[in-house]
C-alpha cells in the first residue's frame, strides 16, 4: 500500500532521514520503534508530504507522492496524527472534529463518522461543546485521533500517541487503535517510544538508528530480540 | 489586606516624588539667578501617583477576581456588550436607532461633520479588511497601508493618463490591491510572528518610497490633485451634494463589506483561516492548503484596502504618499486591536472611536496623542479582547429526542 524508497530528508542543512526504506501493506499495524532524534517523526513528515524528502521517492497505492502537497496527500487517503497532539485550543472539540472533515463534502458520511468518534470515545461526545485545550493529555490525543478519523483515512499516522499520557490511558488509547485497525480495516502506521506496547499491538516492526532502518521483523519476534530487548525494552 | 494595599501605593508615590523632583520642584531662574523651590508641585505628585497607583491596583484586583469566579464556576465570561449583542429585544432597536441616525447625519450635521463620518467609514473598511488577515488569520501585518496606498495612486493615475472614472477604477483598484497582497504574500508564506511583521512594514514602506521618489510614475511627493469625485449619471453636483453622496456611498459600502467579511468568516475559508492562526501543522494534517489559504487571507485582506484607497482619492481630490506612511498602518492595526480582534462589530466601534476621538479631543491640541496613548494601554491592560471581545459563533450539537 505504502511503499518508501531510500529516503532522504533535511531539515536546512541538517540531514535526518538518511536513505530510509519500509513497506506498508493494506490492513497491517506496522511500528517504528527508536530512540529520540533517530528520525521516526521526520519520516512520518516526509510521507505526509509537511517536511518533503530531498531525494527518493514514497508510493501510495502505487502512486508518487513525494512531490505532492500535503492537502492533496491528506485527499488520497492519509491521514496524520501529529506528535504532541497539535489540536486546535481556541476551538470545541465539535470543530476540531470538523476541522478533520475539511475536504469532505458528504454531510451524511461526516455525520456517520461523527457517531462512530464518539462511540469510540464516549467523553468527546460529553465535551463536544467544550474548548479543545481546556481537555486533559488524554482527551486531547483522543480527539487527535478522532479529528484524524474524521477524514476518512486509508492510512492512519500516529506520532507517539502514548506521548506524556498515564500508562492506564495510554493502554486504554492502544486497545482503541487495535479496535480502528480491526473494524475499519484501517492500515495503521504507528511511530513510538514505547516500544514494549506498541510492538504488542503491532502485527510488523521497524528498528530505527541514526536517519537509518536497522532492523525490520514480525512484531512479536522483534520483542524476543535480544538487540532490541536490550536497547529498547529495558530488560 | 487594604493597609497593605495603601502602603505599596505610599511607596509608589514617594518614589515618584524622589523620580520627579529635580524636574518638577527645582526650577533655575536665570533671570535673577535663584533657585526656585515649587513644593506644591511636589506635593501634587505625590497625591496623584498615589490615588492613580491604588486604583490601579484596586482595578488590576477587580479584574483577576473576575476571573477566578468564571473559573470557579466554569461558565465562559461573559461581559455586557456580549450579552447585549446577544439579545434581540436589544440589537433589533438598536440597529434601528442607528441607521436612523445614519441616515439623518449629513442633513443634520454640517459638512464637516459628514466629512469626519465619511473618514470614519473608510477606517471601517480598512479595519474589516485588515481584520482578515490579523484577527481571523493572525497573520500581523504592519504595511497595510501599502494596499491603501495602491487602490489610492490607481484610481489617481488611471484617471489622470487614461480618464478612467470613479465605477471603474473601483473593482480595478481593489484588484489591483489583491494582485500585490499576493505578491507580497508570496515571499512571506513561510515566515510567522516577528519576522512576518518585519517583512510587511519593510514592503509598505518600499511601497511607500517607490511612490516618494519616482517622480515620473507618481508624480513624487508633490502628489496628484485634482482627482474627479465619484460620478452619479453624469449629474452635477456642488460640493455640499458631493459629499452627501460619498457619504451615503460610504454606507452602502461599509454595509457590503460586513455582509462579505461575516459570510467569510462562517465560509470553509473562514474556518481554515481560524485553524491557521490556531496551529499550522495541525492545519497541513487536515489537508488545508497552507500556501492558497495564506495566500488568500492577504488578497482578501488587501482587497478591502484597494475599495477604500479608490474612496480615499476620489473624496479627497488630492493624493500624495504622505498619507500611506508606517503610522496609518499602525493606526488601522490599532483599530482592530483596540476594537477586538476577529469581532466585526469591535472593529467597527474600535474605527469610529479611533477616528472620531482624536478628531474631537481636538481641544487637547498637541496633548491628544498622549491621551490617545493613555487610553491604549489602559484598554490593553483591562480589556486586552478590545472594546467589543469576539464571540465566535460555535456549532451547538443539540441532542435530537
Amino acid at each position: 500500500m505504502l511503499s518508501l524508497a531510500d529516503i532522504h530528508t533535511y531539515y536546512g542543512n541538517i540531514q535526518a532521514l538518511k536513505g530510509v526504506s519500509l513497506e506498508v501493506e493494506e490492513g497491517e499495524i506496522i511500528t517504528l520503534i527508536g530512540a529520540n532524534g533517530a528520525g521516526k517523526t521526520t519520516t512520518l513528515m516526509s510521507i505526509s508530504g509537511i517536511v518533503p524528502p530531498r531525494s527518493g521517492d514514497v508510493l501510495f497505492m502505487g502512486e508518487s507522492i513525494s512531490r505532492v502537497n500535503p492537502d492533496k496527500i491528506v485527499s488520497m487517503g492519509i491521514s496524520q496524527v501529529p506528535e504532541g497532539r497539535r489540536i486546535f485550543p481556541y476551538l470545541t472539540v465539535l470543530e476540531n472534529l470538523d476541522m478533520g472533515a475539511f475536504l469532505r463534502n458528504d454531510k451524511d458520511g461526516v455525520n456517520s463518522d461523527l457517531d462512530y468518534v464518539f462511540g469510540l470515545f464516549p467523553i468527546l461526545a460529553e465535551r463536544r461543546n467544550q474548548a479543545g485545550g481546556t481537555l486533559s493529555g488524554g482527551e486531547q490525543q483522543m480527539l487527535a485521533i478522532s479529528r484524524a478519523l474524521m477524514a476518512r483515512p486509508r492510512l492512519l499516522l500516529l506520532d507517539e500517541p502514548s506521548l506524556g499520557l498515564a500508562p492506564l490511558i495510554v493502554k486504554q488509547i492502544f486497545e482503541i487503535i487495535r479496535k480502528i485497525n480491526i473494524e475499519n480495516n484501517t492500515t495503521i502506521f504507528l511511530v513510538e517510544q514505547n516500544a514494549n506496547l506498541a510492538l504488542k499491538v503491532a502485527h510488523r516492526g521497524y528498528v530505527m538508528e541514526n536517519g537509518r532502518i536497522t532492523l525490520s521483523d514480525a512484531a512479536d519476534r522483534l520483542l524476543t530480540n535480544e538487540d532490541v530487548k536490550k536497547a529498547y525494552l529495558g530488560i | 489586606m487594604l493597609v497593605n494595599e495603601l502602603k505599596k501605593s505610599l511607596f509608589v508615590s514617594l518614589w515618584f516624588m524622589f523620580l520627579t523632583f529635580p524636574i518638577m520642584v527645582i526650577q533655575v531662574n536665570t533671570v535673577e539667578n535663584i533657585i526656585q523651590w515649587r513644593w506644591a508641585n511636589l506635593f501634587f505628585v505625590g497625591v496623584g501617583s498615589f490615588v492613580l497607583s491604588a486604583l490601579w491596583r484596586y482595578l488590576i484586583r477587580r479584574k483577576e477576581q473576575g476571573i477566578q469566579e468564571t473559573e470557579v464556576d466554569g461558565v465562559a465570561r461573559v461581559t455586557l456588550s456580549q450579552r447585549l449583542l446577544n439579545n434581540r429585544r436589544f440589537t433589533i432597536p438598536a440597529l434601528f436607532v442607528v441607521s436612523i441616525l445614519a441616515l439623518a447625519f449629513p442633513f443634520v450635521f454640517s459638512l464637516y461633520q459628514t466629512n469626519i463620518m465619511i473618514t470614519a467609514m473608510i477606517y471601517v473598511l480598512l479595519g474589516l479588511g485588515l481584520n482578515i488577515v490579523v484577527g481571523v488569520a493572525g497573520l500581523l501585518d504592519l504595511g497595510y497601508a501599502a494596499f491603501y496606498c495602491v487602490g489610492a495612486y490607481s484610481y489617481a493615475l488611471l484617471n489622470y493618463h487614461f480618464g478612467f472614472g470613479f465605477w471603474s477604477v473601483l473593482g480595478i483598484g481593489a484588484g489591483l490591491a489583491a494582485l500585490f497582497g499576493i505578491i507580497l504574500g508570496f515571499p512571506v508564506l513561510r515566515l510567522r510572528g516577528d519576522y512576518l511583521a518585519i517583512v510587511t512594514l519593510g514592503f509598505g514602506e518600499i511601497i511607500r518610497l517607490i511612490m516618494e521618489n519616482w517622480n515620473a510614475f507618481s508624480f513624487g511627493p508633490s502628489g496628484i490633485a485634482n482627482i474627479p469625485r465619484p460620478g452619479f449619471f453624469g449629474v452635477e453636483m456642488n460640493i455640499e451634494q458631493v459629499t452627501i453622496y460619498v457619504y451615503f456611498l460610504m454606507i452602502g459600502m461599509s454595509l457590503f463589506t460586513i455582509f462579505v467579511v461575516n459570510r467569510l468568516q462562517d465560509s470553509r475559508i473562514g474556518r481554515a483561516w481560524i485553524a491557521l492562526r490556531e496551529d499550522e501543522v495541525a492545519c497541513q494534517a487536515m489537508g488545508i492548503d497552507k500556501r492558497k489559504t495564506k495566500l488568500m487571507a492577504f488578497a482578501l485582506g488587501a482587497t478591502w484596502a484597494g475599495f477604500a484607497g479608490v474612496i480615499f482619492a476620489a473624496k479627497t481630490t488630492f493624493i500624495n504618499p504622505a498619507s500611506f506612511t508606517l503610522w496609518e498602518s499602525i493606526n488601522i492595526l490599532c483599530v482592530v486591536v483596540l476594537g477586538g480582534m476577529g469581532s466585526i462589530v469591535g472593529v467597527i466601534v474600535g474605527a469610529f472611536v479611533l477616528i472620531l476621538l482624536p478628531e474631537y479631543l481636538r481641544f487637547l491640541s498637541e496633548y491628544r496623542i498622549l491621551a490617545f496613548g493613555a487610553v491604549l494601554v489602559v484598554m490593553m491592560v483591562f480589556r486586552p479582547g478590545g472594546i467589543v471581545e469576539t464571540v465566535r459563533r460555535t456549532y451547538q450539537y443539540k441532542e435530537t429526542a
